[in-house]
């Protein structure tokens, strides 16, 4: 101990060290401890109590064991590390767990079936989601059609132009646009086409604009937030050359800022591809496949997991197996979508090339 | 094709805030003109007066004329695109265009403004413009990779065959080598001196050895105290303003006696 004292006063620069095995031995060591208390004490081994027990046991244990060999201020990082990683794992957790369910329990019915037959006609086996499917690819395509143009118009509207109150205002609506519980922007889809249409107007384009409602202010925040960011200095470049305002916009501003706003769509697209509320009311059900969206209920792949689970027939198994499945499907076009943006945000970012 | 400026009573606001005061000026063709002065004493506002870049920031005015070989830049009817066009600038930061290669930066002027061109046209363009800014030799193999890519000075010297590929009658340039370092500064302060044959060259800069080094006339801008407008204290040819100038305050600014 005292050479120890001694070697620490000679050099100031030196601290204690822990080997780096430290913190998994830490962690198995009270994995371990919390494993026997949980199994004699609170009757039976139970992997999640132990889990539990164990970071319980393990936070003090390891910030103790750096405190007493490397000091006061490695001991508060190895402590803030830990924390900040079990909150981490503890975030994945039910992500990992979602994942693990839908996979496990829509892969039986993840079949070229589900694709290729609607539920028309079909009782108890059989059937799939292809109404359902082309349901979703019609709302949400003309959704984003809709969407796309009027929330980049609006956000450019805002950064380039707007000035004052109009601009104000229109800042506060789309916050509040985005406050908008989902299934009030199906009433007033519904409650628009009624007034247009008349009564009971019920299809798949009475679904694409309940869901632009919800999409606008999206788009309008993602892509604000993007031509915000681009420099000043490139917009005074380009009308230093003589370049109209109107084009310093088309071929300066939005070039600079495309792979964002880009990835920024998608991911919209991916945020209102799961709706269900308005659609239900908006776009109704149906057990065929429907490819014109201005006439008659369409099904989409929300209403169509909804449906299966919520009206079974007499062999409850094949309708959750096929709810499943649907969501299974939902899940996979979000990640694709994902993906999609994220190569199209590396495609066409602005590149140093150095 | 290099015109005279004529200021004549100019001030410059920033909404109610007057930035720049009555400022009565002559700007030679074919020569360089230094503005020198203490920050904030209005040199750049005024300097974007000249080609209306001013009114690009919400909020900011300008009272006066400015004569371009006897045409008014605020005159009725005038188009501050088209002044642009004539006017050319280079701004204190490189600004290139970070989504086009070195080639499209150069003729962004054109390429923006939806100008078509014959490709050998373009080609012929692109190398005088470069070889205007003293840049050709160095990024002749890579004119199709992007222009960030170049250093600053680089970067800059690009600005620079990118405002003059628009054959402007007048060059501003806002502290263009303040970013730069000292052999960059060498070689945009030689090229100043050469196309000064062909253009009328307005410089910023905070740096007085440039000023004496580059200029032929020099203007001399000053500022009461804070919130008052800046000034043009004093103008006239470069020698004279380095020796014996007139007012008191510009030889304390040139001698560094300023406070």
């Amino acid at each position: 101990m005292s050479t120890a004292t001694t070697t620490r006063n000679a050099d100031p620069l030196t601290a204690g060290q822990l080997p780096g095995y430290t913190t998994w031995v830490a962690l198995a060591g009270s994995l371990l401890v919390a494993g026997m208390i949980d199994a004699s004490l609170l009757g039976g081994f139970d992997p999640g109590t132990t889990a539990f027990l164990g970071a319980v046991i393990f936070l003090p244990v390891a910030y103790l064991v750096a405190r007493v060999v490397q000091g006061r201020r490695a001991a508060a990082d190895r402590l803030a590390t830990n924390l900040v990683t079990g909150a981490f794992l503890l975030a994945l957790l039910p992500l990992l767990s979602l994942l693990w369910e839908t996979l496990s329990q829509g892969l039986p019915r993840f079949d070229v079936t589900l694709f290729t037959w609607s539920m028309r006609n079909v009782i108890g086996d059989g059937g799939g989601a292809a109404h359902a499917l082309y349901g979703t690819l019609y709302v949400t395509g003309i959704a984003t059609l809709i969407s796309v143009p009027i929330g980049l118009m609006t956000a450019i509207y805002l950064v380039e132009y707007g000035r004052g109150a109009l601009a104000r205002g229109i800042t506060f609506f789309v916050d509040v646009m985005t406050g908008i519980p989902s299934i009030v922007a199906g009433l007033f889809a519904y409650a628009l086409m009624a007034i247009v249409f008349g009564p009971g107007t019920i299809n798949g384009f009475a679904g694409s604009l309940a869901l632009s409602v919800l999409m606008i202010p999206i788009v309008v925040r993602a892509t604000e937030e993007l031509l915000r960011i681009v420099p000043n200095e490139l917009r005074e470049a380009s009308y230093a050359l003589g370049v109209p305002k109107w084009r310093t916009i088309t071929s300066v501003v939005l070039p600079t800022a495309v792979s964002g706003i880009v990835s920024g769509v998608i991911l919209s697209i991916a945020r209102i591809i799961g709706e269900t509320a308005p659609l239900m009311i908006a776009a109704g059900f149906t057990n065929s496949i429907n490819t014109n969206p201005f006439a008659n209920p369409m099904m989409t792949l929300p209403v169509f997991v909804y449906d299966q689970y919520a009206h079974p027939g007499v062999d409850r198994i094949f309708y959750n197996e096929r709810a499943w499945a649907g969501a299974l499907t939902l899940i996979v076009l979000v990640m694709v979508l994902n993906l999609l943006g994220r190569f199209i945000a590396n495609r066409f970012s602005p590149k140093t090339g150095r | 094709m290099s015109k005279r400026i004529e200021v004549t009573d100019l001030n410059c606001y920033y909404g109610t805030f007057k930035a720049v005061e009555d400022v009565t000026m002559t700007i030679q063709p074919r020569s360089v003109t230094a503005f020198i002065g203490p920050s904030g004493c209005g040199k750049s506002t005024f300097l974007r007066t000249l080609n209306r870049m001013h009114e690009v920031i919400p909020g900011a005015h300008v009272e006066g004329d400015v004569l371009l070989d006897g045409h008014n830049l605020y005159g009725n009817g005038v188009d501050p695109v088209n002044v642009r066009r004539q006017v050319g600038m280079v701004f204190q930061r490189p600004n290139p265009f970070p989504t086009m290669s070195i080639k499209d930066n150069v003729l962004a002027g054109y390429r923006l403004n939806a100008q078509r061109m014959k490709a050998r046209e373009a080609d012929e363009l692109l190398e005088r413009s470069l070889r205007g800014a003293n840049l050709w030799e160095e990024v002749k193999n890579r004119l199709d990779r992007p222009g960030s890519g170049l250093s600053g000075g680089q970067q800059q010297r690009l600005c620079i065959a990118r405002a003059i590929a628009m054959q402007p009658e007048v060059l501003l340039m806002d502290e263009p080598c303040s970013a730069l370092d000292p052999i960059s500064t060498l070689a945009v302060e030689d090229l100043v001196q050469e196309l000064k044959e062909t253009y009328t060259i307005v410089i910023v800069t905070h740096n007085m050895q440039q000023a004496a080094r580059v200029s032929d006339e020099t203007a001399f801008f000053n500022i009461a105290g804070t919130g008052a407008p800046g000034k043009l204290v004093e103008m006239g040819p470069t020698e004279k303003i380095f020796s014996t100038p007139d007012v008191q305050a510009t030889e304390d600014y040139i001698t560094g006696r300023f406070g």
